[in-house]
């Protein structure tokens, strides 16, 4: 049944950097990419770069682009200009020796509802050539690995949320991908169904799977990511690690205080001068200090008694704020 | 097709030969698809094969048999087209019960495909494109189409309608007007993006007035001359001279072959590359 491992053409396309001692060659990387629909710009000239292996995010609200740039990366958009490689190839001209390497996880699970939970995993394995008694004892495999051994043979609509998600992902490792492109893996799941879901992409990137994923919970890209890209109206305002984002974007931790919506502005302009930068919501004043109780102590001196207080750490929820003045989930 | 498997972790690279499997999706998408749906087809098989032959079976012993012995009455000994209405009328019914069920199959299963269970941006995201989508699609059914059409063959050999080896000419040309059936009814359901009832329309306005005016009930010259264009235009009439030349032998000038054949693959191909470039765009988000 085994023919021949492809291993020695990637070493010679991904990984010809290390003969010169740099570092791997990116499996994806973008110049400049960008995509317009008519007059609107969905994708805003945008670059990255995302290595073997590694998890990469990108962060931002819905209507950022995140979506089309997902979609340009699996060659099933095609891209207004710009630049884009893909496990060596160029998306416009080999969209299926991309998607050959490709799990990809879309944001409707786009399950066959006719068809059985097992079957859903052998019909998709199909498309990819793989010979049929293959696919069934990888479908049992991949069912193990998403937990849904005891529901092969129910049908998919019976499903909850966070089981079809996990189908989902089953299917799209059918294929042993080298990457899997999740967006927004956890969208609409209640919290128990994300960390289940969260565990078992954790396992794929321990075994090598490269991953690259949207998301707009900031929770799930600390918790994922390796390296994220914060995306906001088509274009990149930051990147890096998430600790390395909080760090270059924020302080080390954040005094939220509550005046009663009327008062807050009214209770900042006293607070200014406490801590390194102060953030005005409609609800709440945010006080940025590495040290948020000495903050706190610094507010009650001035004379003032927020209805409630809460210090806590910067997340990346603040680096976007800071970024682009919105909070992320909207 | 095969021998594209590696063994290896569980999702480590180099489990699949993701060459080999690019190759052959490139080659075989179409089947990958038709296999699919044939795959849910399963399903209501049975049902299938029953509307399928269902339907047809009562009109033959309904017109066939009813009407017949009234139209054969009074046409004494000529029958119609030189034969018993039964004969004459069988044939045809075969062919609008394939248009029938490729242009069922083609609108909501295109507009569903796109919409209620969007399983062509599933089809789309491996590594097959939106050509395999079109052709997979239109072969599965066929086989669907195929099913009934033997049904209904064997049927009428079981009666001793027509010739019977003429009779399983019947088996290519109906799958030959309902590939073009099907391909018409795709390139248009296929730019429709929302559901306003429009989907019916098909049904209504060109399957069943197809059928009353291609010449199925009566020899399309009996018709008002300004209503025979609605035959020379609708597939079925095309398939149903066809179809008769090879049940009775009705006679059939080599050029009205030539006419009756080339229509039916130009509108196939012509509707083809439409539905084909509809998808592409439909699915290049």
């Amino acid at each position: 049944m085994s023919t021949r491992v492809d291993g020695a053409e990637d070493a010679a396309r991904g990984w010809h950097g290390l003969a010169l001692g740099l570092v791997p060659a990116p499996v994806i990387e973008a110049n400049g990419l960008r995509k317009e629909y008519g007059d609107f710009t969905a994708v805003d000239g945008i670059d990255f770069a995302i290595e073997a292996g590694e998890a990469f995010g990108f962060l931002g609200p819905n209507g950022a682009g995140k979506s089309t740039t997902m979609r340009m990366i699996a060659a099933t958009s095609t891209r207004t200009s710009g630049d884009l490689q893909v496990l060596g190839f160029d998306p416009e001209s080999h969209g299926p020796e991309i998607r050959a390497q490709l799990g990809i996880v879309p944001q409707a699970d786009q399950l066959d509802e006719e068809l059985r939970v097992v079957d859903n995993l052998i019909v998709y394995g199909r498309y990819f050539g793989l010979p049929l008694p293959y696919v069934k004892r990888r479908a049992e495999e991949l069912l193990e690995f998403a937990q849904l051994t005891e529901k092969r043979k129910a049908r998919v609509d019976g499903l909850s949320g966070g089981m079809k998600r996990r189908l989902t992902i089953a299917r799209g490792l059918i294929n042993s991908p080298k990457a899997m492109l999740l967006d927004e893996p956890t969208t609409g799941l209640d919290p128990q169904a994300r960390h289940v879901l969260w565990d078992r992409l954790f396992r794929l990137k321990e075994e090598g799977t490269t991953l690259v994923l949207t998301t707009h919970y900031m929770d799930e890209a600390e918790q994922l990511c390796d390296r994220l890209v914060v995306v906001d109206k088509g274009a990149i305002v930051a990147e890096g690690s998430p600790s390395s984002l909080i760090r270059q974007y924020s302080t080390r931790e954040v005094l939220e205080v509550r005046f009663g919506s009327s008062r807050n502005a009214e209770a900042a302009e006293r607070i200014d001068g406490i801590g390194s930068r102060i953030e005005v919501l409609p609800d709440r004043v945010l006080v940025y200090d590495d040290d948020g109780e000495a903050a706190m102590a610094a507010v009650h001196a001035r004379g003032l008694q927020p209805i409630t207080s809460l210090v806590r750490r910067s997340s990346l929820e603040d680096v976007f704020l800071r970024l682009t003045g919105r909070s992320l989930v909207e | 097709m095969s021998g594209t498997v590696v063994d290896g972790g569980l999702a480590a690279a180099g489990r699949v030969d993701h060459a080999a499997v690019a190759r052959s999706s490139r080659a075989w998408g179409w089947w990958f698809v038709a296999e699919h749906r044939i795959r849910a087809m399963r399903s209501y098989v049975a049902s299938a094969v029953i509307i399928g032959l269902g339907s047809p079976f009562l009109f033959l012993i309904g017109l066939g048999v009813g009407l017949g012995l009234l139209v054969d009455a009074n046409q004494g000994s000529q029958g119609v087209d030189g034969v018993p209405y039964l004969v004459f009328l069988a044939p045809a019914l075969a062919m609008a019960g394939a248009m029938q069920t490729s242009s069922q199959e083609n609108t909501y299963g295109v507009f569903g495909g796109f919409k209620w269970f969007p399983m062509f941006f599933a089809m789309n995201g491996t590594p097959i494109g939106p050509a395999h989508i079109v052709l997979g699609f239109q072969v599965a059914v066929l086989v669907r189409v195929l099913v009934s059409l033997v049904a209904f063959v064997l049927v009428m050999m079981l009666f001793g309608i027509g010739d019977p080896l003429g009779a399983l000419l019947l088996l290519p040309i109906g799958l030959l007007m309902a590939t073009a059936v099907g391909f018409a009814v795709m390139s248009w359901v296929s730019t429709q993006t929302e559901d306003r009832g429009q989907l019916s329309f098909i049904e209504r306005f060109v399957v069943v007035p197809l059928t009353l005016f291609s010449g199925t009930y009566f020899p399309l010259e009996t018709l008002p001359a300004f209503l025979q264009w609605i035959g020379w235009i609708s597939p079925l009439w095309h398939a149903a001279e066809l179809g008769r030349a090879a049940l009775y032998g009705a006679p059939l000038p080599a050029v009205m072959l030539l006419v009756h054949v080339g229509y039916l693959v130009l509108l196939a191909a012509v509707t083809c590359a439409l539905s084909i470039r509809t998808f592409r765009k439909r699915l290049d988000k």
